[in-house]
């Protein structure tokens, strides 16, 4: 019997003292391990409070009626001699634990409403960005306020020898991307959902976001942060193989900083597009290509060409990689259906011909082959 | 009379009721349609007939429509040649898309028309859109389509930014899905 | 209305008084009950620890950040399967099986309805695991698109989602079949004087649980069928290229699968309401309002799908109703809770393997239906959905609630089934690690969930790592503390002290008080007089 009380009483205590450890963790503002991560918005606030309120009626309902049965436990047992009553129905004892719980579960969901309704509010945004979700990255496109026209990819940057454990885990493990979702500070932003293949889901907790991203249509969410700084997010919608390697990160910066960053953006894609019809070298495009082949290839095929043995086909030495530059191009542009290779026609034509001339000249390739962006182009569709 | 007949009276029943619920999953779909059109959720590629010719036009308020465009597995360009309109709930307006076919070949598409917030797709009534019909693209073919349109003067009044996105999808690829796509190649393996 | 009886006319089966035909024979034609309910519970059992095994691997991938053990596809697969393996092939089976032992021993009746049909639903199952787990060496791969198969994700899959869904539409007609089999000889076959409202509460849970499956096994069959379609046959029920909307899919699949969240759990409430007053020495408190409360949750389970779907994108109404119907669902819920604990208190307890395992049973669900009613607040799922708090919430309510109300069925009717006495000793011992190791494994997952780790993924970012690791040793605990489980089982079925016809001092359902241990192959072939 002694184990028996102790184990519960350890968890009856674990229920009481969670809470406050948790509550205490926020006023530190660390990164929360127990508990919600602090809130970085009015919305992601009322959430963590909403959370709190509720959890509390809950460990004391929990006290409540697991201490009258930890008592009866206790004391009317046989063994003590204890002899069983004889009541097995009471109308106005059952009456009234329906009611009481009836009028608790309003107090949880009056606040819960107000919440709801300012959550759907997104009236009046300062900037809309429309985020789509590819297999397995985000695009974001500025639609609205300043910034508008920006337009960028965002994938994971963590290195693969980081998740094969061929090299140690930084602090950012797996929330890090290559382009960060830049945003001002105190400006509510809209940002509307889609996805180009499957459902993704775009998720920044400390936001008080969380919103499908569904194939043809569109949703929509809102977010203010209240103060600068990075907050992360990840695909919260099983997407495919690399569901778990598509995070997203929100850059917050003040006002000025915010401007500045457009201005450098736009400075940028002011500048002359790579023309496609120009002649590239092989050294250019093996370069290129490399680059592509990290960020796109390596996950599966491995950066040394050789892939996983009875997963994923190694490209050195394989017939695509060496055979027609057709395939290989097609295989590229539209992937292998019913299979893990997925189509990569979002990259861009000298993205695309790169990491083609690449493959077939890199490792024991040696095919020779040059392919040009101007060649891209008529493969697709 | 048979010990059994009862109970093969009860087999026959909760048989029908095993099937009618099968049904009842298939019903499902053009219900949650009628739901979504009654509750103005889902988005008809019909085009909606003003009942009156006359419409009030509330200018005191002005609300942000914002125009979007997606194309899925097809090699056309697709956007809206402007990116905002600002109108007043009853007033007709006339927005124009541009859509290019980047390809050599002869491209079928249909837009999906899609809105957020999910609510106010009801207030909208579209008089005239490209997502009526296919669209048949000759290769490299630049084409300007319009879309009217107008938001009722019942438009809830919390609402004042919205918007209207259209998704191109290639179709007559057999039969019309992208999941086809997939298929051929499929078969191929 | 009133139980016939004519045991001539039961389906011109066998009625003399022998044993059954020896050999694989015996149970590839069985039509008795008890065998079928042994064949399911053993099957239920072997998938179990398939499904098992399937979770341990994934909770080694997760021992660490980083990949080691399994590639992500591979991962996938093993999320997907193992969460259609337990449903499908542990869970509801084992259900069925003591649905098939117990049910005619409680109302009196000499079988079920329908002895060859009985027969036919059992063996269907087989093939249909044959066919889930066999997908695992297809090209492409099994399933793996998560069990609750969302297109457009599950349109991408291989063969192995077609073998799936193949293996779905068979399981779902054997579970038709039952529920058919189980409905009909609860209401035709009862013994003279064995009214609705003096039904064990077990046969009352099971009652509303085969009315449960009968209404929504097809729609879930449907559903399917149009993923199969989509996937083969060029349909675009969930294409919105073709006017489709992936979503109506989920609509559709959650309408099955929230009562489906109470088929698998309303039968374990029944086999604790039969326990607690046992052992408790003390008639059942507040039985009627069981009954009402258990019809309640079956009705509202109906209308609450969407709050599976919050993120989805709803309108402010839709969110509201399927949040308050939600949290409705916590009263008749919390009755239950109440209506046990009164049952308790001022009994004269004891407390064996079963009672154990239903005091565990009612402790864990209880923290399962408070982060039930967290999730339900949809602000706070909005952070919550597709985190691990999720998978931690839906585990305290099946794991702990559903498999350890089998647990307790298991060894409180094990004595009636073989004769014999399990060891106590080893039961006592199953309970408290499977009780400890449990919660070990999934109480820390709040913490992950609330910290924002999110499900179906291989790998994580490093603030996880701590809890993961107590997690999946907390899960290697669980799964081998269930091999006590099973050598208990044995042992007890082999011989040990031989039970007394009452087995337990407080029962008082017919199979204790009509019937000798083990009970005999065919019984009540006259009803019992019900008192």
């Amino acid at each position: 019997m002694g184990s028996k009380v102790t184990a519960i009483l350890v968890w009856v205590s674990t229920l009481i003292l969670y809470p406050s450890m948790a509550a205490a963790e926020r006023t530190d503002g660390i990164l929360s391990t127990v508990n919600l991560p602090a809130a970085g918005s009015q919305i992601a606030t009322e959430m963590y409070d909403l959370h709190m309120y509720v959890l509390y009626i809950c460990v004391v309902i929990f006290i409540g009626v697991f201490g009258t049965m930890l008592y009866s436990v206790i004391v009317h047992r046989k063994s003590k001699g204890f002899k069983a009553a004889n009541f097995h129905h009471s109308t106005t004892v059952e009456i009234i634990w329906t009611i009481i719980p009836f009028f608790i579960l309003f107090g949880m969901a009056f606040p819960a409403t107000q919440t709801i309704i300012d959550m759907k509010d997104t009236s009046t945004p300062d900037i809309t960005i429309k985020a789509t979700g590819y297999q397995w990255q985000w695009g974001y496109d500025y639609l609205q306020g300043e910034g508008e026209g920006i337009k960028f990819l965002s994938k994971i940057s963590t290195p693969r020898e980081q998740i094969r454990n061929e090299a140690p885990k930084g602090e950012n493990y797996l929330r890090e991307v290559d382009n960060n979702v830049v945003v001002p500070v105190g400006k509510k932003v809209r940002m509307l959902l889609t996805s180009n293949d499957v459902i993704h889901a775009w998720s920044v907790q400390q936001l008080g976001v969380k919103q499908d991203a569904i194939p043809g249509f569109i949703r929509d969410a809102w977010f203010k942060a209240d103060k600068p700084g990075i907050y992360k997010g990840v695909c919260s919608e099983l997407c495919g193989k690399e569901h778990a390697f598509m995070p997203i990160v929100v850059e917050v910066l003040a006002q000025e900083e915010y401007s500045k960053w457009v201005a450098g953006q736009k400075q940028e894609s002011a500048e002359p597009a790579v023309d496609v019809n120009k002649e590239f070298t092989m050294d250019e495009l093996k370069a290129t290509g490399e680059k592509v082949y990290a960020g796109n290839c390596a996950a599966c095929h491995q950066a040394n060409g050789k892939g996983i043995s009875g997963t994923f086909p190694g490209l050195d030495g394989s017939k695509i990689a060496v055979g027609p530059k057709a395939d290989h191009i097609k295989m590229v542009l539209n992937g292998k259906a019913g299979s893990a290779m997925a189509a990569f026609k979002h990259l861009s034509d000298v993205d695309i011909a790169a990491v083609v001339t690449y493959e077939r000249n890199a490792w024991g390739n040696t095919t020779g082959d040059l392919v040009q962006p101007s060649e891209i182009k008529a493969f697709r569709n | 009379m048979n010990a059994l007949q009862p109970n093969l009276v009860m087999l026959k029943k909760l048989l029908i009721l095993a099937v009618v619920m099968f049904a009842f999953g298939y019903a499902m779909i053009p219900f949650y349609k009628k739901i979504c059109e009654v509750a103005g959720l889902n988005n008809l590629l019909q085009p909606d007939t003003l009942v009156e010719e006359t419409r009030l036009v509330d200018t005191s308020r002005m609300l942000t429509v914002q125009l979007d465009a997606n194309t899925r597995g097809l090699p056309w360009e697709f956007k809206p040649l402007q990116s905002t309109v600002k109108i007043h709930p009853g007033e007709l307006v006339e927005v124009m898309y541009e859509i290019t076919n980047n390809s050599a070949r002869e491209v079928t598409g249909q837009a999906i028309p899609s809105y957020a917030p999910l609510l106010v797709s009801q207030y909208i009534k579209k008089l005239e859109c490209f997502c009526f019909t296919k669209q048949v693209l000759k290769p490299y073919e630049v084409k300007q389509m319009p879309v009217q349109f107008l938001i009722e003067p019942e438009f809830p009044g919390d609402i004042d930014s919205l918007s209207i996105s259209y998704t191109f999808f290639e179709i007559g690829l057999s039969n019309g899905t992208t999941s086809n796509e997939d298929k051929s190649t499929k078969s191929k393996i | 209305m009133a139980a016939v009886h004519h045991p001539d006319n039961e389906l011109g089966h066998e009625h003399e008084h022998h044993g059954p035909p020896a050999g694989i024979m015996r149970w590839l034609t069985t039509t008795n009950h008890k065998d079928i309910g042994t064949l399911y519970l053993w099957f239920s059992f072997a998938m179990f620890l398939t499904g098992g095994v399937m979770a341990l691997t994934i909770r080694s991938e997760l021992f660490q950040p980083g990949l080691q053990i399994v590639e992500p596809e591979f991962f996938n697969q093993l999320t997907t399967l193992h969460g259609l393996v337990m449903v499908f092939g542990a869970i509801m089976p084992a259900f069925v099986g003591f649905a098939n032992w117990q049910i005619p021993m409680m109302i009196g009746a000499p079988d079920m309805a329908f002895a060859r049909m009985n027969n036919w639903s059992f063996w269907l199952l087989p093939p249909a695991a044959l066919l889930l787990i066999s997908s695992f060496f297809v090209p492409g791969g099994a399933a793996a698109g998560g069990w609750t198969l969302y297109p457009p994700l599950s349109i991408q899959m291989g063969m192995g989602m077609d073998m799936t869904i193949f293996a779905i539409h068979i399981l779902g007609a054997s579970s038709i079949m039952g529920s058919i089999n189980i409905v009909t000889t609860i209401l035709n076959m009862r013994a003279p004087g064995m009214t609705m409202m003096k039904m064990p509460l077990f046969v009352w849970t099971w009652l509303i649980t085969a009315y449960l499956l009968l209404a929504v096994m097809p729609v879930l069959a449907g559903a399917v069928t149009m993923l199969l379609t989509d996937r083969q046959f060029g349909t675009n029920f969930f294409n919105a290229a073709g006017g489709g909307d992936p979503v109506m899919f989920q609509h559709i699949f959650w309408f099955f699968g929230h009562p489906e969240v109470y088929i698998m759990i309303l039968p374990a409430f029944g086999i604790v309401s039969q326990i607690i007053p046992t052992f408790a020495r003390k008639k059942l408190f507040g039985y009627s309002s069981m009954v009402y409360a258990t019809s309640s949750i079956a009705i509202l389970s109906f209308v609450v799908w969407a709050h599976h779907m919050f993120t989805v994108g709803m309108p402010v109404t839709a969110q509201l109703f399927f949040m308050y119907a939600t949290m409705l669902i916590a009263i008749p819920t919390g009755v239950k809770v109440f209506n046990w604990t009164a049952t308790m208190w001022r009994g004269s307890m004891t407390f064996e393997a079963p009672m154990l395992f239903s005091i565990g049973f009612i402790f864990l669900f209880t923290i399962g239906g408070f982060s039930g009613i967290v999730l339900a607040i949809v602000p706070v799922d909005i952070v919550l959905q597709e985190t691990y708090y999720v998978i931690a919430h839906f585990h305290y309510v099946l794991v702990s609630g559903s498999l350890f109300g089998l647990f307790a069925g298991t060894y409180y009717w094990l004595p009636k089934w073989t004769g014999n006495m399990y060891d106590e000793g080893l039961a006592k011992t199953h309970f408290w690690c499977s009780m400890i190791f449990f919660n070990i494994t999934f109480f820390v997952q709040h913490f992950l969930g609330l910290a924002g780790m999110p499900r179906r993924v291989p790998d994580y970012a490093l603030q996880f790592a701590d809890f993961n690791m107590i997690s999946s040793i907390g899960a290697f605990g669980f799964g081998f503390s269930q091999l006590i489980f099973l050598y208990c089982i044995i042992k007890c079925i082999r011989g040990g002290p031989k039970a007394t016809d009452e087995v337990w001092e407080g029962a008082d359902t017919l199979e204790f008080t009509d019937l000798p241990s083990p009970a005999p192959y065919h019984s009540f072939e006259t009803p019992p007089k019900v008192k």
